[in-house]
């Protein structure tokens, strides 16, 4: 079986006028379905990119990827939309929820691009939130919500259409610690219970003591991946 | 693809209804395009059955030929002075142009009638017997004069409802009483049944028939005996009046010994020419009422235009959340275009409801005949879908060619 995630000499460039930044340069990385994987580097190193790029949102400039086997540099937009919706959870720093729009159904909004009937949709947004701890919020607006909670809120629509990927780049860089932990303990959940894959980017040692395997990133390049919980891990990991 | 459609359509409302004030000012152009288009319509159409309506009362398939020849700009000159049209083109005509049902003429003059002590000036119109069938006549009371009147130039006269009111007392019975035209007496014999306006606006009731035989020899006091006001023709089917006109141009400049050079010295008109001369008039409006409509359309589509481009601006990083998690080119397209055509429906849906309205009152205050058709509001509703689309295509197109990442980071 491969890996979950393959990448191979990943390069990302951007230009801006004359100027070229090499966000990524040639960077390698392999990661197994279930793994927990906490990304760590300086600012400005690469790590957003890298997670755009393993998240469909983006596509490497040069260097192949594959996810679940599939080369993901030959599929059309519609195609990314569909691996975006069925098989990868985001959840971003900012929380990203629509504003003035129900708990449930910013939770809902992945089925809605599947043609679902709503009834499964609320069905299943409702169960979602309750794995976060937000039964009997659904109605809230995000203006109505904690931090935390409005987090919870976006790992509940990252799961809800339950993805075999969830990325999470910095989920808790705008909480309190309280609030991270809470955060922390449901993805620790999702991982163990439901063997989802958890890729993390993060600042905070604490945070990042979560994850099995710890990945560092430098100028764009891998520069350590080491197993943090050897007794523990899945699979071992090539540096 | 229902659900989502549905909660599309759901979240427009919801988010149009966050921004009443924005809505309803993008709104407004519509409204008013849609209103004016449904006055207008509605005005133009009753306007146009009115029209219709006068000038089926002219009788039905029409041909009427007047002596003298038409001027540059189609006004009919030289009516009166000329003498060249008589009884005998008229015989001649039923006889050579088979198309013609009948064939009749008429002349006619103002002159003062006395009944006891009460005195009208009206047109006193000499006639063949076939006119009154040609003009689609009837009566209210008695009947036609005939043949052998005609024949025997006797002095009977049918007469029309506006001349009874003004000769005879209410309750009097027309009918059997002894009137004077010109001082010579004439027995009533009919009462002409009300015929209302013309198609050029005239009385049509003010009229009085006398036989034209006796017309000729005893009130007129015509120079050229045989000589006639017009002559009146009808066919059997609408599509044989140009064809029948045609014919009867070419008996008539052949009777008349007209050089191939020589201009018509008579001029043709049909119930249909007459009808298309009405129509002109509220033609006319309709364009100058269509020009404004059109214009607050294409105002209010630009406005609904602008309001989304603007929402998209606002919403860009909503746009990248639902790219984020799955949401196809055509998601995103769709999402707007059902945003503009819910504000353009909603706005039109008002519009409909003002220029209903706006009939009405022209109907109640102005007096005006108005006629509002299911064609036409459906025609208004589908026009402002389309005006929602059109102008919505832009914003939305824009919309789903972000790029999932840019949207997501816009500030
Ligand atoms: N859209 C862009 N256009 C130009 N340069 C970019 C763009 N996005 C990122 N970069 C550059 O690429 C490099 C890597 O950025 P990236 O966001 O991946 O860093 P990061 O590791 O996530 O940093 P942080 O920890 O501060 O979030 C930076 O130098 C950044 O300026
Ligand atoms: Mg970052």
């Amino acid at each position: 079986m491969p890996p979950l995630i393959r990448c191979e000499d990943i390069w990302k460039i951007y230009r801006l006028g004359d100027v070229e930044v090499h966000a990524l340069r040639g960077l390698d990385l392999s990661i197994e379905q279930g793994e927990f994987v906490a990304i760590i580097g300086s600012s400005g190193s690469g790590k957003s990119t890298l997670m755009n790029i393993l998240g469909c949102l983006d596509q490497p400039t040069r260097g192949r990827y594959w996810l679940n086997g599939i080369d993901v540099a030959a599929l059309q937009n519609d195609q990314l939309a569909d691996i975006r919706n069925q098989e990868i959870g985001f959840v971003f720093q900012s929380f990203n929820l629509i504003p003035r729009t129900s708990a449930l159904e910013n939770a809902q909004l992945p089925l809605f691009y599947r043609g679902m009937s709503l009834r499964e949709q609320r069905a299943l947004a409702t169960t979602a939130l309750g794995r976060v701890g937000l039964q009997g919020r659904e109605q809230h607006y995000p203006a109505q919500l904690s931090g935390g909670q409005q987090q919870r809120v976006a790992i509940a629509r990252a799961l809800v259409t339950s993805p075999s990927l969830l990325l999470a780049d910095e989920p808790t860089g705008n909480l309190d610690t309280e609030s991270s932990r809470e955060i922390m303990t449901i993805l620790d959940r999702l991982n163990k219970e439901q063997d989802i894959t958890i890729i993390l980017v993060t600042h905070e040692a604490d945070i990042a003591a979560y994850a099995e395997r710890e990945v560092v990133i430098k100028d764009g390049r891998v520069l350590t991946d080491r197993n943090t919980k050897p007794g523990v891990s899945l699979s071992p990991t090539e540096a | 693809m229902p659900a989502f459609i549905l909660l599309t359509v759901l979240t427009a409302i919801r988010v149009l209804g966050r921004n009443r004030l924005r809505a309803g000012l993008t709104m407004l152009g519509i409204v008013i395009g849609v209103g004016a288009v449904i006055a207008m319509v509605s005005i133009g159409e009753g306007a146009k059955a009115a029209v219709a309506q006068r000038v089926a009362s002219m009788g039905t398939n029409v041909i009427i030929v007047l002596p003298g020849s038409t001027t540059v700009g189609g006004v009919h000159g030289g009516q009166g002075g000329a003498v060249t049209l008589t009884i005998s083109d008229g015989m001649d005509l039923k006889k050579r142009v088979p198309l013609l049902r009948d064939t009749g003429w008429a002349k006619r003059d103002v002159m003062q009638i006395i009944n006891g002590n009460k005195n009208w000036n009206g047109p006193v119109n000499g006639i063949s017997p076939s006119y009154l069938t040609i003009r689609d006549w009837s009566f209210a009371s008695g009947g036609p004069f005939t043949q052998q009147d005609v024949d025997t130039a006797a002095r009977v006269a049918l007469v029309g409802q506006t001349v009874v009111e003004n000769l005879f007392d209410a309750g009097e019975e027309p009918v059997g009483a002894v009137i004077r035209i010109k001082n010579v007496p004439f027995r009533v014999i009919g009462v002409l049944a009300p015929k209302g306006q013309s198609a050029q606006g005239s009385d049509q009731d003010d009229i009085i028939f006398i036989p034209f035989s006796t017309a000729e020899r005893k009130v007129f006091g015509t120079q050229f005996l045989g000589s006639v006001g017009a002559l009146f023709a009808s066919t059997e089917r609408v599509e044989d009046l140009v064809p029948a006109s045609d014919q009867i141009r070419e008996t008539l400049r052949l009777r008349h010994r007209l050089q191939p050079q020589q201009e018509d010295d008579f001029t043709i008109r049909t119930q249909v020419d007459i009808g298309k001369v009405q129509e002109g008039t509220s033609e006319t409006l309709t364009v100058m009422l269509f020009a404004i409509a059109s214009v607050s359309l294409l105002v209010g589509g630009i406005g609904i235009m602008n309001i989304l481009l603007v929402s998209v601006t606002e919403r860009t990083r909503e746009i990248g959340v639902r790219m984020a998690v799955g949401a196809k080119r055509r998601h995103i397209l769709m999402q707007f275009l059902i945003e503009a055509m819910t504000l353009s429906l909603v706005g039109g849906c008002i519009g409909i409801l003002f220029g209903v309205l706006g009939a009405r009152l022209a109907t109640v205050i102005a007096g005006w005949p108005t006629i509002i058709s299911g064609n036409t509001v459906a025609a208004a509703f589908a026009f402002s879908v389309a005006v929602g689309l059109f102008f919505g295509l832009y914003p939305a197109d824009k919309a789903s060619r972000l790029n999932p990442i840019d949207a997501l980071r816009y500030e």
